[in-house]
């Protein structure tokens, strides 16, 4: 399991810069990113390397931030790759909740990051179905 | 014109004994049928026949909102339950409404000061009075329909929104006087001007608005864009709604219908009278209803009193035009709104009161409610649907208080403006 940083954030210009600039000043580096957003406002949600660090930094800053358990898979950088992975999942019955990818250089496989409702679950089917999943360790030395 | 010359023209003196007697007879009847007023008295040390001239007013306890609040649903009122043919409400501080009831000749006599309200107006049997005011427990809707039904008028009680339609059947059925809150006129206004439609061509001559503060200088506007008479009526549920005072041609002041209602001007600190012309809060006691009395209720609106007799040959006392409260409450498209109503809702989302911001704001003359919420981590998400329905909780709960749309929207923390420490509360940015 792997613990992601969220954050929220106003739909207005330059608040994403602000967060960043706070992040980088504190020497955190970001290893994956997304934003999910509405008209009015949005959720950035990131691996970074140092998550308690990021909460505390983010917190004196005045930010909401809050951490959630998420499950980093690899999965094989080719057509059907993800498609085999949600497979196992889908047969386990878990839903996911989101999903986004990590950047990667080319040549490597692909990591996709899944927030699903029982992590648990979801590890074991994965890892029966020889899925590789990445423990912390892995993640924030990427 | 008149309705009824000879009290509204009535000698000021004459007027007095006839003052006094229904301030007996209302006293008489609170103390006997109205435990509040009997304890409320009996602490005062006074009793109804200690009232010998309408100077002893001044030594009659106060009524305020909150007992109405108290004494809810049906506390106050001095009539049997049985008696009582209509209900009216309208917002409270604490979601709670406050309760008013009318007896057959309260709503009687309230169709009677409305339908003299329409005279102000020009209004005659011949008027054809579009009541744009919604209908339901506020008093603005029916207040304004049972009186243009009084004196005669064809009347067509469409309520409120609809503009489009609205301006359809001002053309059609050749609408003379509309009833509805100013804002909304001028917003009728505007929506004539982009459908293409000269307000001129209308039948229209007058309006009867009120149930928020407006300006003279929005007075002008409405005036001048629509080409009609604009009057200005003052009213208040707990009183009786829509038709306490209206102002006339001469708009030198609204006109207390003296003979129901007994106004006087306190300082609110003090709580001594104030003599005519001087500024302070109003304060009315009914003396001449059966449902709910009131004995000198404070109505936390600013005013001051003038008794010269005005241009239009009408005694009774004027009031200025009310443009401040004494209290927190907003007036919102004709609503009464407490910040503390939106303020308890939020408590109860989020178990410990969230930093909120009101933010009142009039936008092609329509008044608009957005209330900004920081996202406390209380309150926080990491699901973007969690949050979305955390916003419409909010915004259906705070509607089902209020009775009135609202918008809201979800802040990040510290982004609402602190002074010395705490959150400004309310923007209103129509002034």
């Amino acid at each position: 399991m792997i613990k992601q940083i969220s954050v929220f954030v106003e739909n207005k210009k330059g608040r994403l810069a602000k967060i960043t600039e706070v992040l980088g000043q504190a020497g955190i580096d970001l290893i994956a990113l997304s934003i999910a957003d509405t008209t009015n406002f949005g959720i950035m949600r990131c691996i970074v390397s140092d998550p308690d660090k990021a909460i505390s930094v983010l917190k004196q800053n005045g930010y909401t931030a809050s951490t959630t358990e998420v499950i980093v898979a690899e999965v094989v950088d080719e057509p059907g790759g993800l498609a085999s992975v949600l497979g196992v999942l889908d047969s386990a019955g878990i839903s996911v909740e989101y999903l986004y990818s990590f950047v990667r250089t080319p040549n490597e496989n692909a990591l996709i990051l899944f927030r699903v409702e029982d992590i648990g679950t979801a590890i074991s089917a994965l890892r029966e179905n020889g899925v590789k999943l990445l423990d912390s360790g892995d993640v924030y030395q990427i | 014109m008149y309705w009824n010359k000879e009290i509204e023209c009535m000698d000021r003196e004459q007027l007095g004994l006839i003052q006094l007697e229904k301030l007996k007879a209302t006293a008489k009847k609170v103390y006997e049928n109205v435990p509040f007023y009997k304890k409320a008295f009996d602490d005062k040390g006074i009793r109804p026949e200690d009232i010998r001239r309408l100077d002893d007013l001044k030594h009659l306890p106060f009524t305020v909102k909150n007992d109405l609040r108290d004494n809810y649903p049906f506390g106050l009122f001095a009539a049997k339950q049985e008696d009582i043919v209509r209900v009216h409400a309208s917002s409270g501080t604490t979601g709670k409404p406050t309760v008013v009831g009318y007896t057959k000749r309260d709503i009687k006599n309230w169709a009677d000061l409305m339908a003299r309200t329409y005279v102000f107006a020009g209004g005659n049997k011949n008027s054809v009075i579009q009541v744009a005011y919604g209908y339901g427990l506020f008093t603005g809707g029916l207040g304004a329909h049972y009186g243009a039904e009084a004196l005669g008028a064809m009347t067509v009680p469409v309520s409120g929104g609809n503009t489009k339609r609205q301006i359809m059947l001002m053309q059609d059925f050749g609408t003379t006087i509309i009833a509805c809150t100013p804002s909304y006129a001028l917003f009728m206004a505007e929506t004539m001007e982009d459908m293409g439609i000269d307000p001129k061509s209308l039948k229209l001559e007058a309006g009867v608005f009120g149930a928020e503060p407006w300006t003279e200088a929005m007075r002008t506007e409405i005036e001048h864009r629509l080409g009609i008479l604009a009057i200005d009526i003052y009213g208040l549920s707990e009183i009786m709604g829509p038709g306490v005072a209206t102002d006339c041609e001469y708009k030198q002041g609204l006109h207390i219908s003296e003979d129901f209602f007994l106004p006087e001007i306190i300082d609110p600190d003090t709580l001594e009278p104030l003599p005519y012309g001087e500024k302070g809060e109003l304060v009315i006691t009914t003396i001449d209803k059966d449902g709910i009395p009131l004995i000198r209720y404070r109505t936390r609106d600013i005013t001051s009193l003038h008794e010269q007799t005005c241009g239009c040959g009408r005694t009774m006392v004027r009031m200025d035009k009310v443009l401040g409260r004494s209290d927190d409450m907003l007036i919102i498209r004709g609503v009464n709104v407490f910040p503390s109503q939106i303020e308890s809702v939020l408590v109860e989302m989020a178990d410990v009161s969230p930093h909120y911001q009101i933010v009142v704001d009039r936008a092609s003359n329509v008044d608009s409610l957005e209330v900004q919420v920081e996202v406390s981590a209380a309150l926080f998400s990491d699901e973007i649907k969690r949050l979305e329905d955390l916003r419409n909780k909010i915004e259906a709960e705070i509607q089902s208080v209020l009775g009135i749309g609202v918008t809201v929207t979800l802040v990040e923390p510290k982004t609402i403006e602190r002074s010395m420490g705490k959150a400004k509360r309310v923007i209103d940015n129509r002034k």
